[in-house]
């Protein structure tokens, strides 16, 4: 039980690494550099696998394993304990964050090799690694919350990672400051949850609701309120409507970053906090629902920008918005086991196609815009047959780790509101369609770039080897659901079970046992492997191979005979323009006309600038006093004894 | 022979301090201002002298000792200013002794 025990090795050694790194890197060399930024995570990845071991031997009852180090803050009622635990949510997210540093940290090497502020780099992304392992091991809200936070300043920092480009600066605010948005939500969400059970920590909270018959001793409007608050922090976090518009400027930092930080792990904390506050969301109806419908209409309305985008990275950004939003459609429609499936098997694909992403970019030199590529399919054959696979996972193509999670959040949803589950289909085919389009134009077809200016290379060994294994999981990532196709077991869903189970509503625990016992093992399989979703993929593939292969001049012909609706997604749907027309001019006005001009200068200048004049013009006509005249002096002298004696008389009189 | 009353005494004592101070302020030679100040200061002590026999206290005359030895030391100090005055300036006439302002 020796990691167990000390939970706090795993969070330790990033932030010992990040501050090797940080405070003393100037003077490292690379190999330095990247044996303390990689070997912090590769321990920390080796302490998920003892947690794993040591987890495996728990027995059921001491589950979540909760350990409490020390006192951080007591006020009164209010006290908060630095304390982490494990359950399986934990494990699940512990591995996804630890593996997936990892493999990016190995890519990162090969990827900023000829970057300036390579240890900065290093330094920042083992930062973000300590944070977030500091929000999935929390065992109360606060100090989840701390880790919410660092994870955004972290997205922030690598996100401005080029900080002598203004557009790179401009994202990194942007992200910044619309979470933050998101993020006043919490907070007071956080607050109203400490005021309605008296306690941050997850336990305490979650055993208030079970205790009380029927359920009922939190209102639950009072509930409804604080998942509505808790649900706005995720959506600016996760990016979804209508907070989305940060994550597609993200893309101005680093490829690495944005396979780490905006595909694979942080955006999916908002995923991870539904999840866990998964007894409180249960118990609020209405609030469920809006998570499912933020989740669908996202899902949908971000593949629908993906169509049209000719940044590589960008189509990759509004398809992780789209996926999330699928991440919480699960959610929202009570099948929390499926949201954090897709969680997990997004973050292998995602992160893969970011990865791979990058490469292509690498080899192209630098250019991102997929016009200008083509015909990559032979000249870099590892980074095709990785991301091919994972278009593969993503379009839910069967076998792949995208199919399992995604049919699985289907399939909740059809049974719940079928028009959120048309909603989700129709983005399902949007999303296959975009992704066979970003192959298609990057990969085949004939090179459309300068030959003689650009020397396409595959990428070093250390980018690739990330690529290969982040194949795999995109492969086999999604078996251990397998066996529910012939009527077996969701290995996943079983071994989740009891996180989402232990603090269930009564009522939902019987609705979930009918669900399962509906239908029989072979239709399952026949319903999955035939179904809607499979098809409409099949359908997008399809559609993208008869646009950019077979004729190439059809979408040129399509976006011209429908020229308003497709400067209407190519613009994407004005929203940034809206934000800024309703928002931002608005906010800059008041800035500049009331705050700068009256308030700053008027108010608070003119009180400092007031008390320095008046110092300053008394001062100088008191100083005429100091005349150099000694018999003014004199007199002086005289006044003051007059003065003296007439008030020193004076008193005495009136104390007589 | 009748006592003097005391209030002759304070009369004296604050006409002797009364032309200390006219003197004080008026006159221009710096050994007249200096003699102005121990004029003053002799006026008080008179004060100090007729109180003292007029309560029977001796504190008024300790008082007194106290203030000659200090009129002792100040006037040796001040003396030995104005000497070092004249000799850098050639003069001692206040209104020319001027530098000390703002």
């Amino acid at each position: 039980m020796f990691i167990l025990d000390h939970l706090w090795i795993i969070i330790a050694l990033p932030l010992i690494g990040a501050a090797i790194n940080g405070l003393l890197g100037k003077n490292f060399s690379k190999t330095i550099v990247n044996s303390v930024g990689i070997g912090s995570i590769a321990l920390a990845f080796l302490s998920f696998v003892e947690v794993v071991r040591e987890f495996a031997q728990l027995p059921a009852e001491q589950i979540p394993w909760v350990k409490t180090y020390f006192t951080w803050i007591t006020a009164g009622q209010f006290k908060v304990d630095f304390s982490l635990q494990v359950d399986q949510l934990t494990i699940i997210m512990l591995g996804v964050v630890t593996f997936v540093s990892l493999l990016v940290h190995i890519y990162s090497t090969g990827y900023m090799a000829h970057e300036e502020g390579y240890y900065r780099f290093f330094s920042y992304l083992n930062l973000f690694v300590f944070f977030m392992l500091t929000l999935v091991l929390a065992a109360n809200v606060v100090l989840m919350f701390v880790g919410w936070e660092g994870v955004g300043l972290c997205s922030y920092l690598l996100v401005g990672f080029w900080f002598l480009k203004q557009s790179a600066i401009s994202a990194g605010k942007k992200a910044f400051i619309t979470t933050r948005i998101g993020d006043l939500g919490f907070t007071i969400g956080i607050l109203l949850l400490f005021w309605t059970f008296k306690s941050v920590d997850f336990g305490t909270i979650f055993k208030q609701l079970v205790g009380a018959q029927p359920d009922a001793a939190v209102p639950t409007g009072i509930l409804t309120t604080i998942c509505l608050l808790l649900f706005i922090g995720a959506v600016g976090k996760s990016a979804q409507l209508p907070l989305y518009v940060w994550l597609p400027d993200a893309m101005e930092g680093p490829t690495p970053v944005s396979a780490l930080i905006h595909a694979a792990t942080m955006v999916t904390a908002g995923v991870y906090m539904v999840a866990r506050m998964n007894p409180l969301f249960s118990r609020a109806p209405l609030a469920m629902f809006v998570v499912a419908l933020v989740g669908a209409l996202t899902a949908f309305f971000a593949a629908t920008i993906g169509l049209v985008q000719t940044d590589i990275k960008k189509v990759l950004a509004y398809s992780t918005i789209s996926q999330l939003g699928y991440m919480f459609l699960g959610l929202g429609v009570g099948a929390y086991a499926a949201g954090v499936f897709h969680l997990m098997t997004h973050a292998f694909f995602k992160g893969l196609l970011f990865l791979a992403a990058g490469s292509v970019i690498h080899a192209m030199g630098g250019d991102q815009e997929m016009p200008h590529m083509g015909g990559l399919r032979n000249k870099i054959p590892i980074t095709f047959w990785t991301m091919f696979i994972a278009t593969f996972a993503i379009a839910g193509i069967p076998g792949f780790a995208g199919f399992f999670s995604k049919d699985e959040i289907l399939e909740a949803a059809r049974t719940s509101n079928i028009w959120l589950w048309l909603l989700g289909l129709i983005g399902a085919g949007l999303t296959a369609f975009y992704m066979f389009r970003l192959i298609f134009l990057t990969f085949f077809g004939k090179p459309r770039y300068d030959e003689h200016e650009v020397h396409v290379h595959e990428s070093p060994h250390n980018m690739t080897v990330p690529l290969i294994f982040l194949a795999i999981l995109s492969t086999v990532g999604g078996w251990v659901a397998a066996p529910q196709l012939v009527g077996g077991t969701d290995y996943f869903e079983k071994f989740l079970h009891p996180v989402f189970a232990m603090y269930a509503p009564a009522a939902a625990a019987g609705a979930e046992g009918a669900a399962e016992a509906a239908e029989a093992p072979g239709i399952m399989l026949l319903h999955a492997l035939a179904g809607w979703p499979v098809l409409i993929a099949l359908a997008g593939l399809l559609l993208a191979w008869w646009f950019y292969i077979k004729s190439p001049q059809t979408p040129k012909k399509l976006a011209d005979s429908l020229p308003a609706p497709y400067t209407l997604i190519l613009r994407k749907y004005y929203v940034d323009e809206l934000y800024n027309f309703a928002i931002i001019q608005p906010l800059l006005w008041i800035s500049t006309n009331v705050l700068w001009h009256v308030v700053d200068e008027g108010v608070i200048d003119g009180t400092v600038n007031g008390v320095a004049r008046v110092a300053r013009e008394s001062g100088s006509e008191l100083r005429e006093i100091q005349s150099g005249n000694a018999r003014s002096y004199a007199t002086w002298v005289v006044i003051g004894a007059v003065g003296v004696t007439v008030l020193m008389l004076g008193l005495w009189g009136m104390v007589r | 022979m009748s006592i003097v009353p005391i209030s002759y005494y304070l009369v004296l004592s604050a006409i002797l301090f009364g032309l200390g101070i006219v003197a004080f302020v008026f006159k221009r030679n710096i050994v007249t201002i200096f003699m102005a100040i121990e004029l003053m200061l002799n006026a008080v002590n008179l004060a100090f002298v007729a109180f003292a026999r007029a309560h029977n206290q001796v504190d008024g005359l300790v008082f007194v000792f106290f203030v000659i030895v200090v009129a002792a030391a100040e006037s040796a100090v001040g003396l030995a200013i104005i000497i070092t005055v004249y000799q850098n300036r050639q003069t001692l006439n206040i209104e020319r002794i001027n530098l000390l302002k703002f």
